[in-house]
């Protein structure tokens, strides 16, 4: 019998890599929600976490950081992705986090802020809205055509401009 | 049966159900016959593994025995899932796939609303959580049911084909049995009879629109949410999505 090939090592955990530490750790909770206004969603990299209004809790007791994260689609990959690059940044400021899931109450795009919605907006993505995408993010005309309820993320749905007849992404009003 | 041990078959039902119905839609994943239907039905597929996570992962809490929500899906053999007989049935061709997805969808949006209001509230976190996305899901595939069974006379016997055979599927859906009426005595969900009203409603208005017609026969298969006789069509699909869990146990990355 031929031997099976032994599966991939399993790589060392996060705690384990060696920090990059500039200054002491945060010592506040406002630090630290300025720390993680700074990590980009890995699909929209234009927006932060904190935009999206994904962060629903920081609280520190010392150099121990609790952050409770809330999936923006129960499925969406992105979301695993997040969780690691917070643990990552927290480790990397010099504190011991943990870093919980908080499904209740559910995510709404209602909770991205103002400032998320023009980065949206400048990045070619329509923002949110309750009646669908109110203008063409390239040229503000209003004349426009759902091409797809879906898109090439869980949070979006493909949209045409009948004036500039230019394709764009909407994110969905959730 | 203890309540915990009603519970964790409950949750396993609603887990199992979107696990199956996730990975039979993802089976069209770059195959689609359009690529915004492609991705369309691969987003919804997302949703479903995604509310899978959350259902086995209660349902693994609930069981105290040390198993993971991975271990429930890629662990169990055919006869220990208790997902719906309807949503372990082939894809077929894109209409049988669509109609199988609206029957599933109006039960799912409705059993979910229901949920949201459940008596413990991990329950009705998650369902709160899954119910914006399947209202999403149900209001595509009736849209599409209605564009092709009312579309060419080609598009039209497809979807009928598809209605007539997946309708008997359908009456396990709204069927009851003893872990429904400790779950329904426990205020954790409703009995699935209960929607069947408002379930056969939507539906028909829905069928009625496509100008399709409802089959006669009330007769029922049962036997998937009991883990009592699945179709050989499980154990098939099963195959190819534990492959790697059953050729390398224990891998992790």
């Amino acid at each position: 019998m031929i031997p099976r090939p032994a599966p991939a090592p399993v790589p060392g955990s996060l705690a384990d890599r060696p920090a990059h530490r500039a200054g002491p750790p945060p010592a506040t909770e406002a630090e630290i929600w300025a720390l993680l206004s700074r990590i980009p969603d890995p699909e929209i990299p234009v927006v932060s976490i904190t935009d999206l209004g994904i962060v629903r809790e920081v609280s520190l007791d010392g150099t121990d950081v609790h952050v409770a994260i809330t999936p923006t689609y129960s499925g969406c990959p992105a979301t695993s992705v997040i969780g690691m690059a917070v643990e990552t940044a927290l480790l990397d400021a010099g504190l011991t986090p943990r870093v919980t899931t908080r499904l209740d109450p559910p995510w709404t795009t209602d909770w991205l802020t103002e400032a998320a919605r023009e980065k949206l907006r400048r990045y070619g993505i329509a923002p949110p809205a309750a009646k669908g995408p109110e203008a063409c993010p390239h040229c503000g005309a209003a004349t426009l055509t759902q091409v797809s309820r879906f898109g090439s993320t869980p949070c979006k749905a493909q949209w045409r401009c009948e004036t500039c007849r230019e394709p764009f992404d909407y994110f969905k009003c959730h | 049966m203890t309540r915990d041990a009603a519970l964790f078959e409950f949750l396993c039902r609603m887990g199992d159900s979107t696990l199956v119905l996730g990975h039979r839609l993802s089976e069209w994943c770059g195959t689609a016959p359009a690529l915004e239907e492609d991705i369309a039905t691969a987003n919804t597929a997302l949703d479903l593994i995604g509310q899978t996570q959350m259902w086995l992962g209660l349902a693994a809490e609930v069981e105290g025995a040390g198993r993971s929500a991975d271990d429930l899906a890629m662990r169990r053999d055919a006869w220990d899932f208790r997902n719906l007989l309807l949503v372990e049935q082939p894809n077929g061709d894109f209409g049988r796939t669509l109609m199988r997805s609206f029957l599933f969808d109006v039960w799912h949006r409705r059993m979910l609303e229901r949920l949201t209001a459940s008596s413990d509230p991990r329950v009705a976190a998650i369902a709160a959580k899954a119910v914006k996305e399947v209202a999403y899901h149900a209001d595509r595939s009736a849209e599409l049911v209605v564009a092709l069974g009312d579309g060419t006379e080609e598009s039209h016997r497809r979807m009928q084909d598809a209605l007539d055979r997946l309708w008997p599927y359908t009456g396990e859906m709204t069927s009851d049995d003893e872990v429904d009426r400790e779950m329904a005595e426990a205020r954790i969900a409703p009995l699935p009879s209960e929607l069947r009203p408002g379930w056969e409603e939507a539906v028909r208005a829905t069928l009625t629109q496509a100008t399709l017609t409802v089959p006669e026969s009330a007769f029922a298969h049962r036997g998937g949410k009991n883990g009592a006789r699945h179709s050989e069509h499980l154990g098939h699909m099963l195959t190819t999505m534990q492959w790697l869990q059953r050729a390398y146990p224990e891998a992790t990355w």
